[in-house]
Order: C-alpha cells, then structure tokens, then sequence
C-alpha cells in the first residue's frame, strides 16, 4: 500500500490499536486482517461501499459485535472476553448511531444523565448541570423535558451526540450519522461534529459526507470487501486515488 | 365509453336546489340526531316487549320471580367452602360460596400463569438450545388445546391415578398426595403470633422506606445502594427474628391417617388442584407469547446505545428493556387475565364449586329462577373483570411512554 501515512507510527502512542483483526459472520470472512492504529487527536473518516465492513469495524472498538482472531487494545485495554475489561472500555468510548436509539421512554435531560448516574455514579443535581451544558453545545438546551419522539431528526442525533459526550469519552465512534437524516437536518448535526473536532476530540467516523472528510479528517480509510484498501490524507486520497477500487467509488460517489 | 359533459352541464348539476328553500332533515347534523333518535325507540320498544313478555309468560307458568329465594335453604353441601357452610345455609351464602371459590381460583391462576410465562417467555431468548425448544415446545402444546380438555387430563388421567389414601405419595413426614387431593400440616396460631404478622407488614413497609431512602441518597451523592439483597434481607429477616423472639408462636395441626382417611391438616381437592394447574399452564402459554412480544418490540438499537454508554447488562435489563416492553405487555396481561376468570367456568366440567357450577348450575336447578340468577352471575364476572381492568389500566398507565 502506498502512502500509508501512519505506517510508521508507534503503537505505543496509539489510543486505539488494532492488528490482523479479523472476523467471520458464520462462513462470510467480514474482516480480513485489519490493521489500524489510531493516535489521540486524530480524526479518521471510513468510507467504503455497502457491505464493505466499515460499520463493523468500528462496532468492534466498543465491543458491540466480537471478532474471532486478532487483537485490539484501546486506550491500553485489550479487548478480551471479560466483562470488566468490556466495561472499562466501553466507559471510555461513545458512539452514536445512524438511528440515534435514543431511549423513548426518558425524556431528553434522563437520556442524557443515565450514564453518569448509573455507570460514573454521580449526584442527580451534577450529572443534570452535565447533561445541560452539553444540550447547550449541541444547541438544544431548551429540548431537556421533551420525550425523543417530539424531537426532528437533526435535533435527537445531536441529542444522541451530546448523551454519548456526557460519559466523557476519549473516542467518539460515528456510524453513519447522517444517512438517516433529511438534506436540511444534515448541517445542524455536521456542525456540531466539526466542532468537536476541532476541541480535539479522537473521531472514527463512518459517513459518506466528503465535505465533511475534506474539512475535519487528518486520514480517509477506504474499505472494500473487509479490507482497508487504502488510506491518506484527504487531499491525496480525493486529489489522487492509488488503488482502481478507490477510484471507482470516488467517481460514483462524486458523481452528483 | 365516457362522455364529455360541458362546462355548462356540470354547473347546473353542482348547483345546489333553489327549490323547497332547504329542508331541515337535510342538514346533515338534524339528520344525525333523527337517526339516534329512531333507534332509541325502536330500541326501548324492543327491551319493553321482551321483558313484559318474559314477566307474562313466567306468570302464566306459575314461575316465581324476585329475589325472596335467597333467603331460603339450600338443602344440599358443597365440596369446598373457604367459609362455614352446610346444607341449612341459604342461597345468599351458597353465592358467597361461589363467589369466594372464583376468587380463589382466580388468583391462584393468575398468579402461577404469571410465573410461568414470564419464565417460559424470558426462555425464549435464551442462547441455550435446549431452553429455547422446551420454551416453544411449551407454548405450542398448551396454547392449541382447548383448557376444557386440558381440566379434564389433569383431573381424569393425572390426578385421578394417584393412589389411594393408603398409599399416599408423601414428601416429608407431613405432606400426603393421593386420590383426595393434597392434605398440607396446618398452622395454627398460638399466643403472641399477632407479633410476626405485624413484623410482615412492617417488613414491607421498611422496603419501601429503604428505596424511598436509596433513591433520595443516589440522586444527592450517585451512591448507589443494593436495594434488591437488602429488601430480601429485611423481608425474610424481620419476621425470622420475631419468630425467635416470641418464640415460634405456631404449631402445625398435621394431616394422620385414620382408617381409610386423613384427619387433621389442610386438604386441597384435586378439583380445585386440577382447575389451578390448567388455568395457570393454558393462560401461562399466553402471557409467554405477551412476554416474547413484548421483548421483540424494544429494537436492538437499544441495547447497543445502552451498552454504548456503559451500562451493565442488568441495569440494561431493568432501566431499557424492561420499562418499554412492559407497554406491550402489559395490554395484553390485561386481557389475559380476563379470559382466565372466564374461563375458571370450566370448573363446572370437574364439579369444583367455583360460582357458575354452584349458583348457576346446582342452585339454579333447584329454584329455576334463571332471570334473576343469570344476572347474579353474569354480572359477578363482569364486575370481577371491570376491576382487573381499573388495575391493569393503572399499571398501564404507569408503564406507557409520555410522548407523541
């Protein structure tokens, strides 16, 4: 592969490290010798076709589905079959999903201070002053009593942004965060991506927002068929694809 | 083939009439009011003949009516009273005797079909092989065959082979299982007993307190507190003390065969035996297949945010799954429940004296006032279900999702 402009990147440094990975839904190989190591501060966007093992890859980092062979260690927890080690890992990544799956029988502020109370046990009156000012840098403060069902598409995936904030993860994961959504509710929620970003924030994201990638991504990973096929910065991967695949999916994707 | 109406012909024929000004049955509303209006008639005509009819005819056959037979003799003895009773007892309390037997029945039933298909509904999911079959298994079988039949197996082909009082089935030295039904040592009260009684109540009222407690003490500090070991601590453990300190003020009257009989003890009737397991395991293959939709209906999303941000499987049980899927459930527990105290009439099919084989069936054979007896009967059930629906429907509401 060339250009891989983390190659020689010392795992050590990495917050999230994942090597020969690999994975199988019953006799379909879904993840083929993945490797990927992930700095702190770094914003990685995958993008890839349907069926390419993008979402499953990150669904891998919080252990919401396994993997059969391989290792990864996030923020110096290697992912092994023990609950204790799922759990501290789980604590420090948050994840939002491309249907939100906000819980529709809390009101928004509930939804929000769930993890604090029950996984960080902290007082009600501190995880609610949490979850507002969270609310507040999603833009919605004024949404806390309302049930997720009164929310518009845009406003419960920033309310399901913020809730993942409010555990205050190291790594943020993003799948697909925007394909559910209409056109117009798009840039309420990328905005408040790109201004996570730019705290600083350890992004992975799975979308197919080239803008996005362009403005926010330090890496593009390209994925086809449960491999990483190639992987750049996003001037050099939009600018000048090296592999025929990555081509063929640019010019489609581009293509409107 | 169509034809082209004008422009002209269509406006003559939308224009309203300007003939007869507007008639006013021809306002809809009017219109409306005179249609209820007829039906209300024709519908209290209609309940007037049938009745003054039925007054009529029963006159005609010397057929007595009111309610004066309550107050006579009944003359016959039941199988079972949860209340004294002998055959000098009148109508009134064969009623009650009735009545008092549904309820039993009723609860028992309820109660164990609640178990049992929450456990056979939960079995569903279950990654073992073995427990998901028996679960299917389970709910297949029971829920296909009639529950008249399935009273009639239990009592005729499984309770009615056990042996004789004889050879009884025992367990222990004290519980006896044969053709009789079950004969269980009986407690009885002994001075001071009223002190353990109270324990349990306050027992109960302590566990609530504790979680009122555990709650306020979570949200100040986000401790949190093992609520479910310490209830079961302080619900066992409180009347256990207050048994040692009165010093066990109790003694159990034990079942002792006598002749061809046992003396002493409690004895349950296999009628009443057959009837609570038939109920419990038809409505139970019910409330399972509640329990299993009630699960499928909370997407899988839901456990992955929930995993997503931390949670523990457990809390994810109980503060996710538990709370949207008893919005499915419990509608449906609701009309499960119904159909069970319906279908506790079976009853009349083994002669267990629950109150339609007792007041509408040997009672009424004897007086022959079906009107009024009927009615009693029917609204019994009727008023039973009215109020396991006020139940359910609170507990509906406290479990529904405040949003839409």
């Amino acid at each position: 592969m060339s250009e891989n402009v983390n190659s020689d990147q010392d795992n050590a440094s990495s917050v999230i490290s994942i090597n020969q990975l690999n994975k199988w839904y019953g006799d379909f190989h879904v993840l083929k010798d993945i490797n990927l190591q992930v700095a702190k501060g770094e914003r990685i966007v995958i993008c890839g076709p349907s069926g390419s093992g993008k979402s499953t890859l990150i669904r891998c980092i919080n252990r919401l589905e396994e993997f059969q062979r391989g290792s990864l260690i996030v923020d110096g927890v290697e992912m092994i079959e023990d609950v204790k080690n799922i759990e501290a890992i789980r604590r420090e990544v948050g994840m939002v999903f491309q249907h939100f799956n906000l819980f529709p029988h809390l009101s928004i502020l509930d939804n929000l201070t769930l993890g604090p109370i029950w996984v960080q046990k902290k007082p009600k009156a501190e995880a609610e002053a949490t979850a507002m000012r969270y609310l507040e840098r999603v833009k919605i403060p004024d949404q806390a009593n309302k049930f997720p069902g009164q929310l518009s598409g845009g406003q419960q995936q920033r309310v399901a942004i913020a809730r993942s904030l409010c555990i205050n993860p190291k790594i943020m994961l993003f799948d697909e965060p925007t394909s559910a959504l209409d056109p117009e509710m798009i840039k309420e929620v990328l905005d408040v991506m790109v201004e996570l970003a730019e705290e600083g924030m350890t992004m992975l994201c799975v979308t197919h927002e080239m803008g996005f990638a362009k403005k926010v991504a330090d890496r593009v990973i390209f994925m086809d068929a449960g491999e990483i096929v190639e992987q750049n910065t996003p001037k050099e991967f939009f600018d000048n694809p090296q592999v025929d695949r990555t081509q063929k999916f640019l010019e489609q994707i581009l293509a409107h | 083939m169509f034809y082209r109406k004008t422009t002209e012909q269509i406006k003559a024929a939308t224009r309203p009439s300007s003939v007869g000004a507007k008639a006013f049955y021809n306002n809809p509303k009017y219109r409306g009011w005179i249609y209820q209006a007829l039906l209300l008639i024709f519908l209290l005509a209609f309940f007037f003949g049938i009745i003054s009819n039925t007054l009529d005819n029963m006159a005609a056959q010397g057929i007595k009516s009111g309610f004066r037979f309550l107050e006579t003799s009944v003359g016959f003895d039941v199988l079972m009273s949860l209340i004294p009773f002998d055959t000098t007892d009148t109508y009134a309390r064969i009623f009650l005797v009735g009545f008092l037997n549904t309820v039993l029945v009723s609860l028992i039933g309820i109660f164990f079909a609640t178990i049992l298909g929450f456990i056979f509904g939960i079995a569903y999911f279950s990654q073992n092989w073995l427990i998901k079959k028996i679960s299917i298994v389970y709910v297949e079988t029971f829920r296909n065959i009639p529950v008249i039949l399935q009273v009639l197996f239990w009592y005729s082909a499984v309770l009615a082979t056990l042996p004789s009082a004889k050879d009884s089935l025992q367990i222990g030295d004290s519980i006896f299982l044969n053709i009789r039904g079950l004969y269980l040592p009986k407690l009885i009260d002994e001075s001071g007993s009223s002190i353990v009684y109270i324990s349990i109540v306050l027992a109960i009222i302590a566990v609530f307190v504790l979680r009122h407690w555990a709650k306020k003490r979570q949200a100040l500090t986000g401790q949190q507190f093992p609520l479910l070991k310490a209830s079961l601590g302080i619900l066992f453990g409180l009347p256990l003390l207050a048994l040692l300190v009165t010093g066990v003020p109790f003694h159990f009257d034990y079942p002792v065969l006598k002749g061809f009989n046992f003396t002493g003890g409690t004895n349950i009737i296999p009628e009443l035996i057959s009837l609570s397991i038939a109920l419990s395991v038809y409505t139970g293959a019910f409330i399972a297949e509640a329990v299993r939709a009630g699960d499928q209906s909370v997407p899988k999303g839901q456990t992955e945010a929930a995993r997503s941000i931390g949670l523990k499987e457990g809390r994810i049980m109980s503060l996710i799954i538990v709370p949207q899927s008893m919005r499915v459930i419990a509608p449906m527990l609701n009309s499960e429940y119904q159909s069970l105290v319906k279908n506790s009439t079976v009853a009349t099919a083994i002669g267990y004296p629950e109150l339609f084989t007792v007041f509408a069936g040997s009672a009424l054979n004897q007086v022959g006032q079906a009107i009024e007896m009927m009615f009693m009967t029917l609204a019994v059930y009727f008023v039973l279900n009215m109020l396991i629906s006020c139940i359910m429907n609170l507990f509906n509401r406290s479990v529904a999702i405040t949003s839409r």
